[in-house]
């Protein structure tokens, strides 16, 4: 497989028709970028363009670049030779098979001969409550089951140099865990989100707007601080989260937030 | 006179698709003539006229929609014909499965829908196996493994086929779609052929008959257990 080096978004426009603002962005190895903004602004045709390598052919007009060059037919088409994993917004499943077959399906698809069925359930089952059997069928998993299937999917068989994540903290899943196993060394990671820990973690983030890529922000020395206390927050508010769920009483809260 | 023939499911987004990729056709000076077959009532030659080209609306009625249309393809060719068009678009009701309509100098396209699930495209018959394009609606609905499994299945089925992902609602891949429609060669002849038979149902219910039991029926009929018999005198 090719060896990716960066990525870049040529700029195209918004959804009046407009250039965007950010005429050009280059992504490079090892960089996670977020992607933020209100619903509706393009936060997923922005995901979607890069998943597909649009050339100018979606609503948008943008264009991506694989090191500087436009990526050939192949690469853009052949799930062989995909080169970009993507979790999207969706928290179902509609194939009508159990988790085993789909995996190893899905296996097959991507040119992989040998996988350890159990051990990606397993991983899925780190990420959500009740766990998934291999020979459950995948249309009665639960949003938050389908989604922690579809990111240890997305980790061990689609394992690609670009991921994209769309609202990861959507599903109820442990977002922290889950984004520490799709985001391995030297990967490009670009995380859509609403959750001001997660966006804040990024060393950039896009502002989307309108449909169009606004503004790019540079995490700044008092941001990275804010991060770090949102994360502490985050994680104790995350304990709780799971005390109340396996059906304990809370006392008094032992900690106080940091602002 | 180039001939491109759009086969698909029910509610599969051909009509979604064929609007789309006719503007972009348009705008490259292209002329097309569409005929839209429906069986009993459609609105979708209205939309077509929108666009400003000529339209023809066939309902097949009481007749199998699949054969009408193949039935009729001579009156088809003669209206773009007249309407001194550069192609004809026919866009077919496509019901059971069976039925391909493509014939052997047309551009074959399969509309398939992805929420259909992964096990659809071994299901259907020649209309996907004998395309020479086939169009993957409402992918963005599914996750990136069904859409990687689902376009996996169609290669099993059709495997030189060149596969189109679209997003009906956007037009996102018609330009992709009126590339290979404006950029194909082949023109349709005097003597078209069928890639693939219809399937035949010679027998009492093709005239009429309403009574269900089996000793009401003549014909050349199929029973539940494979066994095909020529029934009546």
């Amino acid at each position: 497989m090719q060896i990716i080096e960066n990525i870049t978004i040529i700029g195209g426009i918004d959804k009046q028709g407009m250039t965007e603002s950010i005429k050009e962005f280059l992504i490079s190895q090892g960089e996670i970028i977020g992607v933020v903004g209100p619903t509706g602004s393009g936060k997923s045709q922005l995901i979607s363009d890069i998943e597909q390598l649009a050339q100018e052919d979606t609503s948008s007009g943008r264009q991506i670049l694989i090191n500087g060059k436009v990526p050939d037919y192949e690469i853009r088409n052949n799930p062989r030779k995909k080169m970009v994993a993507q979790l999207s917004q969706n928290m179902n499943f509609l194939a009508d098979m159990s988790v085993a077959d789909f995996l190893c399906l899905h296996a097959k698809c991507r040119g992989k001969e040998y996988i350890d069925v159990s051990k990606i359930i397993s991983l899925a089952n780190e990420l959500t409550g009740e766990p998934i059997k291999s020979n459950d069928n995948l249309t009665i998993l639960s949003g938050g089951q389908s989604r922690a299937l579809m990111v240890a999917d997305v980790a061990v068989i689609s394992e690609s140099p670009i991921v994209l994540i769309d609202e990861i903290e959507n599903a109820g899943i442990k977002k922290h865990e889950a984004l520490n196993l799709l985001s391995g060394q030297g990967k490009i990671i670009l995380v859509v989100t609403h959750d001001p820990v997660l966006a804040l973690s990024a060393e950039r983030r896009i502002i989307m707007r309108n449909g169009g890529m606004r503004n790019i922000i540079h995490s700044s020395k008092d941001e990275k601080i804010a991060s770090k206390k949102l994360n502490d927050l985050d994680r104790n508010i995350l304990l709780l989260r799971e005390k109340v769920r396996s059906g304990e009483v809370i006392g008094k809260l032992n900690f106080e937030p940091a602002f | 006179m180039k001939l491109i023939i759009v086969a698909g499911t029910p509610g599969a987004g051909k009509t979604a698709v064929l609007l789309h990729t006719i503007k972009l056709l348009k705008g490259k000076d292209i002329k097309p003539s569409v005929v839209k077959i429906d069986c009993l009532s459609t609105d979708d030659d209205k939309r077509f006229a929108k666009l400003n080209i000529p339209v023809l609306l066939g309902l097949s009625k009481d007749m199998c929609p699949d054969h009408f249309s193949i039935y009729n393809i001579e009156e088809m060719i003669d209206f773009a014909v007249n309407n001194k068009s550069d192609m004809l678009i026919m866009e077919t009701a496509g019901l059971c499965h069976r039925c391909a309509p493509y014939t052997t100098n047309c551009i074959g396209i399969c509309v398939i829908d992805a929420t259909s699930g992964p096990n659809n495209p071994t299901k259907v018959g020649p209309f996907l196996s004998c395309a020479d394009i086939v169009v993957i609606t409402k992918g963005d609905m599914i996750s990136q493994a069904e859409r990687e499994i689902f376009r996996e299945r169609i290669i099993e089925v059709n495997p030189n086929c060149k596969i189109i992902d679209v997003n009906g609602l956007s037009g996102q891949g018609c330009t992709e779609l009126a590339n290979q429609i404006r950029l194909a060669k082949t023109e349709v002849s005097n003597n078209e052929l069928l890639r693939h038979n219809a399937p035949f149902a010679v027998c009492t219910l093709c005239v009429g008959e309403k009574r269900v039991n089996k000793k009401y029926h003549r014909g050349l009929l199929r029973k539940i257990d494979g066994l095909q018999n020529y029934i009546g005198e």
